[in-house]
């Protein structure tokens, strides 16, 4: 027994002699980014007479859900750099496999110990790990992709981001739709046969957005499209997105699209040599015979946006949505030996339409709902735990999305798409 | 080459005396260290020793990283120790992933189902009730099916994982906001319902439990008659049943103590840090305990400093991949390579290596 004690003191003062001497060598850390934070907002403070903080001054943290393995968590990795370089940011710290749990919270508190003036998570579950960490840290911003909850929340540091991927989905909805008409033309299906396959991950507003714009973008070059979709149940899931594709090609759909990270679908349609629309990025590489375009977000935009505003002093919208002006929306490389010819003329033409406010995405007069055309829609835009809809999201004729805040509300089940399964 | 085969010997070594055996296993870890400075300089150029700096500065750089290294350290210890007593038992025991899991899972019901009925205080007593007998009953299961018909209980609890896995994913979408994202979020953010008390801060409360629950085992094991009939279970079965030992009945009883302690592993896990349940909250721990105890023999004390090794390698491992911008895997690489040398020690101080000399060969 005495042993015992003995030994469980030893630990306990190893320990605290490790933590104390921990605490020394932090405490010089914390007075260097302290003395970098004071700079920060010593300038901020007399920010109408002297003006802006040197990019050198500013120190910013970025959180990632996986590694530069994953499409998803590559895209936001490539922004990060990109803004970094351009605003000419040279302290900045990488955090990947952060999960989406309480080591969200000690990554983002971690990086405010170490004198980050702004801290950026890119994954939907980090949310309430960042907004832990924001009530904490009241002189550091977080700013979190894809959430939903600032606009509620009321905190000054605590931000939201997203961008109307849907105008994108939309637009890759074209290419789409050009394919099919190209494939009736061949006499390779009847225009009966002109059914779209999609694998979803969940049956989340930020996915069903996805896959109806981008039917209504098809059905708006091919009139006879339907669509079917499968959801996996995970965001990544390479096993399970391949089996949805081989399922939507086995049930006769003659072209697939997905919402989910890994190369699961691509591969598929490119071994079924089915034509694929693909997202968060080209995969011209892996799939040359069955690829056609990709929509994606550049989150570069967002983070040269957010990052200037800590260097000026000014504050962050508590919901910025990117969109095909700000650069946000963007589709990559038509492939020209698969796309239908002149897919890139009707691209260009709805993009214009887009972003002169002439053509909606969500124009009530091309969907119905249950044989009905719809003139008001309640949608649930403030998260609870109950999804109550709070807000009216139609008016002027069509579904205003990504409007009343950054992330999607979308969630209506419009005619001609049929889910497979909705267990997700 | 047969020739040098013959002039090595092996042979079982008696008991060494304590020191010559860390002294082995010090020269062992020195060496994989050099091991891991060349792999480190031949793939990375990096420079290894500041590479150990950053490993130890990931883990205890700050006041922050340590508390966050001793939960760390704690919560795998208290797996670590849950699966002891099975294995001392010969019972392979590689369930506690899902014993862990079921835990968090029973706690997670308990906060979301009971917040708006019962008191806070009503809550966290269901809670811990409610995970405990989780975790039990996951343990009782395979122990029950093994002590009966003889079931594998490795693949039985392997099983048993799955299953734990599939409920809580299940769940998890019953209780998701918003709907459709896969997601459930912090727990009662607002209210803090079902929340275990904070003393100190927020990262004491499991180091105090597993500090406890370190001396319970280390008691239980060593001096307490079921320590000693898991023991004697665990040599030789018949001889248990002959000394009177109901082996069933040792079987059963230890494996839902093990499980009961993973449930409350799952407890501190999900209303003491984490406030949320996902399918990987327990992050592998389950398996990770299997190897903290065989490299401790079992001691409980002595799988304070092997979960310490891993905690901090996995710590300074994130270290290491955000300041020189390396992958993670190139950190568990180096661990690999660590705890290939430790185990491998093991063998030297079991066995003794003689060189024959060759001389009658030559004549």
């Amino acid at each position: 027994m005495k042993k015992l004690l003995a030994l469980l003191l030893t630990v306990v003062m190893l320990l605290a002699l490790v933590a104390c001497g921990g605490n020394n060598g932090n405490s010089a850390g914390n007075n260097a980014g302290n003395t970098g934070s004071n700079n920060t907002s010593d300038n901020a403070g007399a920010e109408d007479t002297s003006g802006d903080t040197a990019a050198s001054d500013i120190k910013v943290g970025f959180i990632f859900l996986h590694d530069e393995n994953s499409t998803y968590d590559l895209n936001f990795i490539n922004g990060a750099k990109a803004a970094c370089e351009t605003l000419g940011i040279t302290d900045y710290v990488l955090k990947t496999n952060v999960p989406e749990g309480q080591e969200c919270y000690d990554a983002a508190a971690d990086l405010a110990d170490d004198g980050c003036d702004i801290i950026f998570a890119d994954s939907f579950g980090h949310e309430d790990f960042m907004i832990q960490a924001a009530k904490e840290f009241p002189d550091v911003q977080f700013c979190h992709s894809t959430g939903t909850k600032a606009h509620t929340e009321g905190l000054d540091n605590y931000h939201n981001a997203f961008a109307s991927i849907y105008e994108g989905r939309y637009l890759a909805g074209i290419a789409a739709g050009m394919k099919l008409n190209e494939m009736i033309e061949d006499g390779t299906i009847t225009a009966d046969q002109a059914k779209i396959g999609y694998v979803g991950a969940f049956t989340y507003a930020e996915v069903v957005s996805g896959y109806t714009s981008f039917f209504l973008g098809a059905r708006s070059v091919c009139p006879s499209a339907t669509m079917e979709v499968t959801f996996t149940g995970s965001w990544y899931d390479e096993t399970a997105e391949k089996e949805g594709a081989q399922k939507l090609i086995n049930n006769g759909c003659a072209l697939i699209s997905q919402h989910a990270d890994s190369m699961g679908a691509p591969t598929a349609c490119e071994l079924a040599g089915v034509p694929n629309v693909s997202y968060n990025g080209s995969t011209i590489s892996a799939c040359p015979n069955t690829y056609i375009i990709s929509s994606r977000i550049d989150w570069a935009p967002y983070y040269e946006y957010a990052i200037s505003a800590v260097m000026n002093g000014t504050s962050i919208d508590a919901d910025w949505t990117g969109t095909l002006s700000t650069g946000s929306v963007v589709l990559t490389d038509l492939n020209t030996d698969v796309a239908a010819e002149g897919t890139q003329e009707a691209i260009d033409e709805a993009m214009a339409a887009l972003e002169a406010g002439t053509l909606h995405v969500f124009d009530t007069s091309t969907f119905t709902v249950g044989g009905e055309t719809l003139t008001s829609y309640m949608a649930d835009v403030d998260t609870d735990a109950d999804y109550t809809p709070d807000t009216e999201a139609i008016s002027d004729g069509y579904f205003h999305e990504s409007e009343y805040r950054s992330a999607p509300y979308f969630d209506l089940r419009i005619d001609g798409i049929t889910l497979l399964d909705e267990a997700y | 080459m047969r020739n040098l085969v013959k002039q090595i010997h092996i042979s079982k070594r008696t008991e060494l005396p304590w020191y010559k055996a860390w002294a082995i296993r010090g020269v062992a870890i020195l060496l994989a260290l050099v091991a891991c400075a060349l792999v480190t300089m031949l793939l990375t150029g990096e420079n290894p020793i500041s590479i150990y700096i950053t490993i130890f500065e990931g883990a205890f750089g700050t006041a922050r990283r340590t508390w966050i290294t001793a939960q760390d350290l704690a919560i795998l210890l208290g797996i670590s120790l849950a699966v002891t007593p099975a294995f001392k038992m010969r019972f392979w025991n590689i369930g506690a992933e899902g014993q862990v899991l079921i835990g968090g899972l029973a706690t997670a019901a308990c906060m979301i189902c009971l917040a708006d009925t019962l008191s806070n205080g009503m809550v966290i007593l269901c809670m811990i009730l409610a995970s405990v007998l989780a975790g039990a009953l996951w343990g009782f299961l395979p122990a029950f099916f093994k002590a009966k018909w003889n079931t594998n209980e490795t693949l039985f609890t392997l099983m048993m994982n799955y299953i734990a896995t599939q409920l809580a994913a299940y769940y998890i979408i019953v209780w998701e906001v918003p709907k459709g994202s896969g997601k459930i979020g912090i727990i009662n953010q607002s209210t803090e319902v079902g929340w275990l008390p904070q003393i100190g801060n927020q990262y004491l409360l499991s180091i105090v439990v597993v500090v406890i629950l370190t001396g319970f085992m280390y008691l239980y094991l060593s001096r307490s008659k079921h320590g000693y009939e898991i023991a004697v279970v665990g040599e030789s079965q018949r001889t248990a049943s002959y000394a009177g030992i109901k082996v069933d009945r040792v079987i059963i009883r230890t494996m839902v103590l093990s499980g009961a302690i993973c449930g409350l592993m799952g407890l501190l896990l999900v209303g003491s840090i984490n406030h949320t349940l996902t399918t990987t909250v327990v992050d592998n721990r389950g398996f990770t305990a299997v190897m903290v105890s065989w490299m401790a023999k079992f001691n409980p004390i002595v799988m304070v400093f092997t979960s310490l090794l891993l905690v901090v390698l996995s710590r300074g491992a994130s270290e290491i991949s955000s300041t020189f911008g390396l992958n993670h895997s190139f950190a568990d690489i180096l661990t690999g390579i660590i705890i290939f040398f430790i185990i491998g020690s093991e063998f030297f101080i079991t066995y003794r290596i003689n060189l024959r000399k060759s001389v009658e060969k030559e004549a």
